[in-house]
């Protein structure tokens, strides 16, 4: 099965973060800073990557959050993985 | 209180503790639930002394610098302990700035050698200003096979076999050059002596000892002046042990306090915050008759405990919340940045000891720490033994700044005798921060005098060092300050930057400008972003030289706009 496309991934990751911290899917968008729109800190972006880890079946290292705030870079860096 | 008079260095007392403790545990690395390292004091030597011999047939002198960016680590503890054994001279950076930052703190620093893990290498030799790099000798760790290292050894591959030759050092050599901020502005690297180190672990030990058999759980930076001390050198020198954990992953977080039976760990106030959400949320789920027990349990608690802790009683009135904490924790110890005193009074009535301090990277590690004797949530403590601390020119709320005196202060700023000489007076630190004595030798902090931040991460942000991403902005001229310096508060908590900026005659603040702004303020780490902007009326006042006057601006904006003006980005 081929891995999916990044457009996949970055909605699938929009709907979860959406669904994680309680947020109306239609407030979030790829580009948006998602401490902000999320209205969290960075432990709390760290839940949020063991969430998508689960989701995708992946690991990703704490690092790969480093100097990343938007779910767009978040998303090509898990797809980097799949 | 432990005596360390015997000892001239750092790298002598380390030495020492291998010794007499070949069988204790001394470090467990765990990532996530896997544990990947776990030594005895004699395997710890026997690590540290290939890397030993290497460093000295590398000609690595006393003296020499040696840079360490990595995550929390086993091969952390064993390169600043080789470099100790030396001679040398650590410099602890920060693994989260980013890599245009640590070649400029590698470059200021004039480290000679650099240990760093692969991922953050990767960054720095991808960087622009990758040709500025000044190490000679740089060790990556973790890379992968047939990763392109550009130059650097690999790990496993610097090590030499024989026995190193311990290097002595005295106590007013330089140990450690710790950076308190200055990226981007004006490097702070604060020199601390042998001497600092050794008399703050003799302090801070007084109240919070370790013996073999304490295990401490390492989850702050080991660069971070708080856990470098009680997460590695306090430890050490007694026999303890530490755990690092290399995520923060709360779930695994809390998994690490029962599996490794922690005795005290060191926090942030943004962690302990964290697990006090995680906790509330778990007696939320509890059934209503539950619930009402655990109520009527912690209220118990609090009443038996309001003298003194009595962790043993805690344990048994409340079995299930200790369980979680593995049973065994002895202290929670959280410094770094204002903490809530409702959150650390939550702990305290679940039979949590939570001990507050206060520090500065200058003062080494902490300036003043709760003892528990009693309690206090509404302080942060008492000073340490074998400091002083006083307020200078108090209002008359008894408030004034903070100084302090001690064997633990730094030296000076590295290469900045003008900072230094405005920063140490006759002997005594001046920190900026505003406190006062309460009637029982406690310390209040009330807001600072300096025009930075403090983030509930424990990091100090200085307006200065991020001006720069706002370089090139179209507008007549901006400046960023620390929004409690514009509008001085008494108290600490509510702390943001504010870009104050001044438009071009007839300029509008339009959606161009604002997005333009905003995508600047994105491109620094998040807890370094400014939290909005004002608009202000009038040139900024500058000196001779074109300078800024910030003081004289700040005190005009002060007393022309109120905080409310500044507009959220």
């Amino acid at each position: 099965m081929s891995a999916p496309t990044i457009d996949h991934t970055l909605d699938e990751i929009l709907n979860l973060a959406a669904s994680h911290f309680k947020v109306p899917r239609e407030k979030l968008t790829p580009d948006d800073d998602f401490f902000k729109t999320l209205g969290i800190d960075s432990l709390q972006a760290l839940d949020l990557l063991t969430r998508l880890e689960h989701h995708f079946r992946i690991e990703l290292p704490d690092y790969e959050l480093q100097g990343v705030s938007d779910f767009r870079t978040l998303a090509n860096r898990i797809q980097a993985r799949l | 209180m432990l005596d360390l008079r015997q000892y001239a260095s750092l790298g002598a007392a380390l030495k020492d503790a291998l010794e007499r403790w070949p069988n204790e545990s001394c470090l467990i690395e765990a990532d996530r639930d896997r544990e990947k390292v776990r030594l005895t004091y004699a395997d710890f030597k026997t690590m540290a002394r290939p890397l030993c011999r290497a460093l000295e047939d590398a000609d690595f002198k006393a003296g020499d610098r040696a840079a360490i960016i990595m995550t929390n680590q086993s091969k952390w503890l064993i390169s600043a302990y080789s470099i100790f054994f030396c001679g040398g001279v650590l410099v602890p950076l920060d693994y989260k700035l980013t890599a245009d930052e640590h070649l400029q703190l590698l470059a200021h620093s004039k480290a000679r050698f650099l240990v760093v893990e692969y991922y953050l290498w990767r960054a720095i030799t991808q960087s622009p200003e990758f040709a500025k790099l000044t190490a000679e000798i740089v060790l990556v760790t973790e890379a992968p096979v047939g990763a392109e290292l550009r130059g650097a050894y690999r790990w496993e591959e610097f090590k030499r076999k024989g026995e190193p030759q311990f290097v002595p050092r005295q106590r007013e050599d330089t140990a450690c050059i710790v950076y308190s901020s200055g990226t981007g502005g004006r490097p702070k690297g604060c020199v601390l002596t042998h001497d600092s180190y050794l008399e703050q672990c003799a302090s801070l030990t007084a109240w919070y000892p370790f013996w073999p058999g304490v295990r401490y759980l390492s989850i702050l930076p080991t660069n971070h002046a708080i856990d470098f001390m009680v997460g590695f050198i306090g430890p050490f020198i007694c026999g303890a042990c530490v755990v690092h954990l290399r995520t923060l992953r709360p779930e695994f977080v809390r998994d690490a306090f029962v599996r490794y039976r922690i005795t005290y760990v060191s926090l942030v106030p943004m962690v302990l915050k964290n697990l006090e959400r995680g906790l509330r949320a778990k007696f939320d789920e509890l059934k209503p008759g539950k619930r009402w027990m655990l109520d009527r349990l912690i209220g118990l608690n609090k009443m038996l405990t309001r003298r003194r802790p009595r962790v043993e009683l805690s344990r048994q009135l409340l079995p299930q919340v200790h369980k979680a904490f593995g049973g065994e924790l002895r202290a929670l110890i959280v410094g770094g940045a204002f903490t809530d005193p409702s959150t650390l009074q939550f702990f305290y009535d679940l039979g949590i000891p939570v001990a507050c301090g206060y520090g500065l990277t200058e003062a080494c590690t902490a300036v003043t720490l709760n003892d528990l004797n009693p309690f206090r949530a509404d302080t942060v403590g008492k000073p340490l033994p074998g400091g002083e601390v006083r307020v200078l020119n108090p209002d008359s709320d008894g408030i004034g700044e903070v100084a302090v005196r001690s064997r633990a202060v730094m030296s000076h700023y590295l290469d900045d005798p003008e900072q230094t000489a405005q920063t140490i007076v006759e002997g005594w630190l001046l920190t900026g921060d505003q406190g006062r004595f309460e009637e029982h030798g406690h310390l209040q902090l009330f807001g600072r005098k300096k025009n930075m931040i403090v983030t509930e991460g424990g990091k100090n942000i200085y307006p200065e060092d991020i001006e720069t991403v706002f370089d090139g902005l179209p507008v007549k001229e901006f400046c960023v300050f620390a929004a409690n310096y514009l509008w001085p508060q008494k108290g600490l908590g509510n702390e943001m930057l504010v870009l104050v900026v001044r438009l071009e005659p007839n300029q509008q603040f339009d959606d161009p400008l604002r997005e333009e702004i905003v995508a600047r303020n994105r491109r620094l780490a998040d807890f370094k972003r400014v939290g909005g902007y004002l608009l202000w009326e009038k040139d900024f006042p500058r000196t001779a030289a074109l300078k800024i006057k910030r003081g004289e601006l700040a005190t005009e904006i002060g007393a022309g706009a109120a905080r409310s003006g500044v507009v959220g980005i």
